[in-house]
């Protein structure tokens, strides 16, 4: 009973954290750059997809503007640099802040409704985050705003180091990882699941899920804020594009991928995502027309996503 | 003097043109249980609704517990000690039984802004859950997945997330209602064996657990009050013959 109990809720996330921990060995071994670049770009996105499937698995959120957080965290590093304010002690701070602030702003006002309006809402929100990145023209506008450089740590190369960039990404991963599977295991996270299945009773035994859907939006707001304070460093460079609705839509896409019925779904999405676009990308430069059908497979026929088909049931 | 526990002063409501609910006052003491009864579509669970906070009542007011409730939400209520069932079974299908139980343990004991460590394993919650599902006798379920119970055990699990607040007053909308004989008799005891502790506003077509239980019952006909009384006093009353307990015998 323990070891299926073991297979069924640990070995999937454990063996996928031991695999990524062993990118590093293998670029050293095979001299091979690429994969860890591609690798910490991936690790920083699914950053960013974890805190969505967050709030989208446990309470049904259906964000649709949450690559504005990317936006705003690589913002707020990347501004700083600008006035040659390099610390990560402060720019990574400033990200959470900023994002805690836009996410309970914005969070208060889109939880009010439901379903499709939820994601209408959280669109608009996204959209005048991109098109506020856009008209700031001190910093760039449109074409965005180079960093000549990455975040300090106390004055150590942390951040510019390649390996010590990988590890640094994978640590975030793997904090937020284990952060947020406590804080659904708790009664926090209870509120959120029964919420979620029916909000009448939750009223009823006199719980208001509004103040917990709340937190939990604010929580997925400031990780993603962090995926894009690490997402500024790793590309050096900070655009509106960070949080385009395409890039939201991504998000969404590698949630529902990897399988809503577990936190580290997110990340297998994320990876698969990004692992398909780059391979499909090699092929052919029509890649999407291949792409759009798979997911829509994938979410037809693996209803619990990759996990669910991993486990042979939607989870 | 004993205040009664719920006290409500010439509720209305209406939808539109339809008066759902005209001039309801009725009362609730302790140690007793007001049935409620009247044929479909009378207003009961609009009543229901009005004292739960669910819906807004067009004017009158709603006492608890000596104190005037009537501008409060559902949840402010229900954190006052009124726990409630629903005609349509309001469960948390994906949650075990016991977790249902435990959520509302939980309710009651403080706020949520909890992160750190596991409800699930929280002995402090699931005892007292336990101890309701006891009550109600569907302690051997407690592992089982809610939304895998049978109708009338979900039925009877409503009750022990009620019971888990430890309600000072419950409201229960057709408890029995799709129940089989086996569940009805189950909760027609745990009603009695509870209502000493915890007075019951009972709404319920099931007029044989109705006159069993009930010290007290109120018929609802079109929305209000056409008499109320004891159990045979209602029995007799020719109105209510007429307008509702002569419909059951020809159904
Ligand atoms: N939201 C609503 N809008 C309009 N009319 C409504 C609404 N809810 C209920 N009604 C009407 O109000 C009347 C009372 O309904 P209610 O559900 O309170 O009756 P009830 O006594 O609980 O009936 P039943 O025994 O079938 O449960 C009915 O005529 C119903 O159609
Ligand atoms: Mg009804």
């Amino acid at each position: 009973m323990p070891t299926t109990d073991f297979l069924k809720n640990r070995a999937v996330p454990v063996v996928l954290f031991v695999a990524l921990a062993l990118i590093p060995v293998y670029a050293q071994v095979f001299d091979d750059r690429f994969v860890m670049l591609f690798a910490t770009r991936i690790l920083i996105l699914a950053i960013a997809a974890l805190s969505l499937g967050f709030i989208l698995g446990l309470g049904a959120m259906v964000s649709f503007g949450h690559a504005a957080y990317l936006g705003l965290g690589a913002y707020a590093v990347g501004i700083l640099a600008y006035h040659d304010i390099w610390e990560a002690w402060i720019s990574f701070p400033a990200a959470i802040l900023v994002c805690a602030v836009f996410a309970a702003v914005t969070g208060a006002i889109s939880l009010k409704t439901r379903g499709v309006y939820f994601i209408m809402i959280t669109l608009a929100f996204g959209q005048m985050a991109y098109y506020t990145a856009t008209s700031l023209s001190a910093y760039g506008g449109d074409d965005g705003l180079t960093m000549w450089g990455r975040s300090e740590f106390f004055g150590t190369s942390v951040f510019s180091n390649d390996t010590s960039f990988y590890w640094l990404v994978f640590g975030t991963l793997l904090a937020a990882f284990l952060f947020l599977k406590m804080v659904a295991a708790s009664r926090f996270g209870r509120v959120l699941k029964g919420a979620k299945q029916n909000e009448a009773r939750l009223q009823a035994i006199g719980i208001d899920p509004f103040a917990y859907r709340l937190t939990a939006f604010v929580i997925a707001g400031v990780i993603a804020g962090l995926a894009g304070a690490l997402m500024a460093n790793q590309a050096e460079f900070v655009a509106p594009a960070y949080m385009s609705w395409h890039r939201s839509g991504e998000l969404i896409v590698m949630v529902v991928l990897g399988g809503m019925g577990y936190l580290h779904g997110a990340i297998i999405g994320a990876v698969a995502y990004l692992v398909l676009e780059e391979v499909l990308s090699g092929y052919t430069q029509h890649w999407r027309l291949i792409f759009g059908p798979l997911l829509i497979l994938v979410v037809l026929y693996a209803r619990g996503g990759i996990l669910g088909a991993i486990k042979g049931r939607a989870p | 003097m004993n205040q009664p526990v719920l006290d409500l002063k010439k509720l209305n409501k209406a939808y539109g043109a339809l008066k759902v609910t005209k001039n309801v006052s009725l009362t609730v003491a302790s140690g007793e249980i007001h049935a409620v009864i009247g044929p479909n579509g009378a207003g009961k669970t609009t009543l229901i609704g009005q004292i739960s906070g669910a819906l807004r009542s067009d004017s009158g007011r709603v006492f608890f517990a000596g104190r005037d409730v009537t501008g409060l939400s559902v949840a402010k209520r229900a954190q006052r000690g009124l726990g409630r069932s629903f005609q349509i079974t309001a469960i948390l299908p994906d949650f075990s039984v016991l977790e249902n139980v435990a959520l509302g343990v939980q309710a009651k004991a403080g706020h949520s802004f909890r992160f750190l460590r596991p409800a699930a394993k929280d002995p402090r919650l699931n005892a007292k859950a336990l101890e309701c599902l006891d009550a109600v006798g569907l302690r051997a379920r407690s592992k089982v997945r809610a939304g895998d119970l049978s109708h009338g055990e979900k039925r009877v699990l409503e009750l022990a997330i009620a019971l888990a607040g430890n309600p000072k007053l419950l409201l229960l909308d057709e408890p029995m209602a799709g129940a089989g004989p086996e569940e009805t008799a189950r909760l027609v005891s745990v009603l009695a064996a509870l209502k000493d502790r915890i007075p019951i506003l009972l709404v319920e077509h099931d007029m044989d657990a109705v006159f069993k239980l009930a010290d007290r019952i109120s018929v609802l006909v079109y929305g209000e009050v056409i008499a109320s009384g004891g159990a045979e006093e209602i029995r007799q009353n020719p109105a209510v013959r007429e307008a509702y307990l002569g419909t059951e015998d020809n159904a």
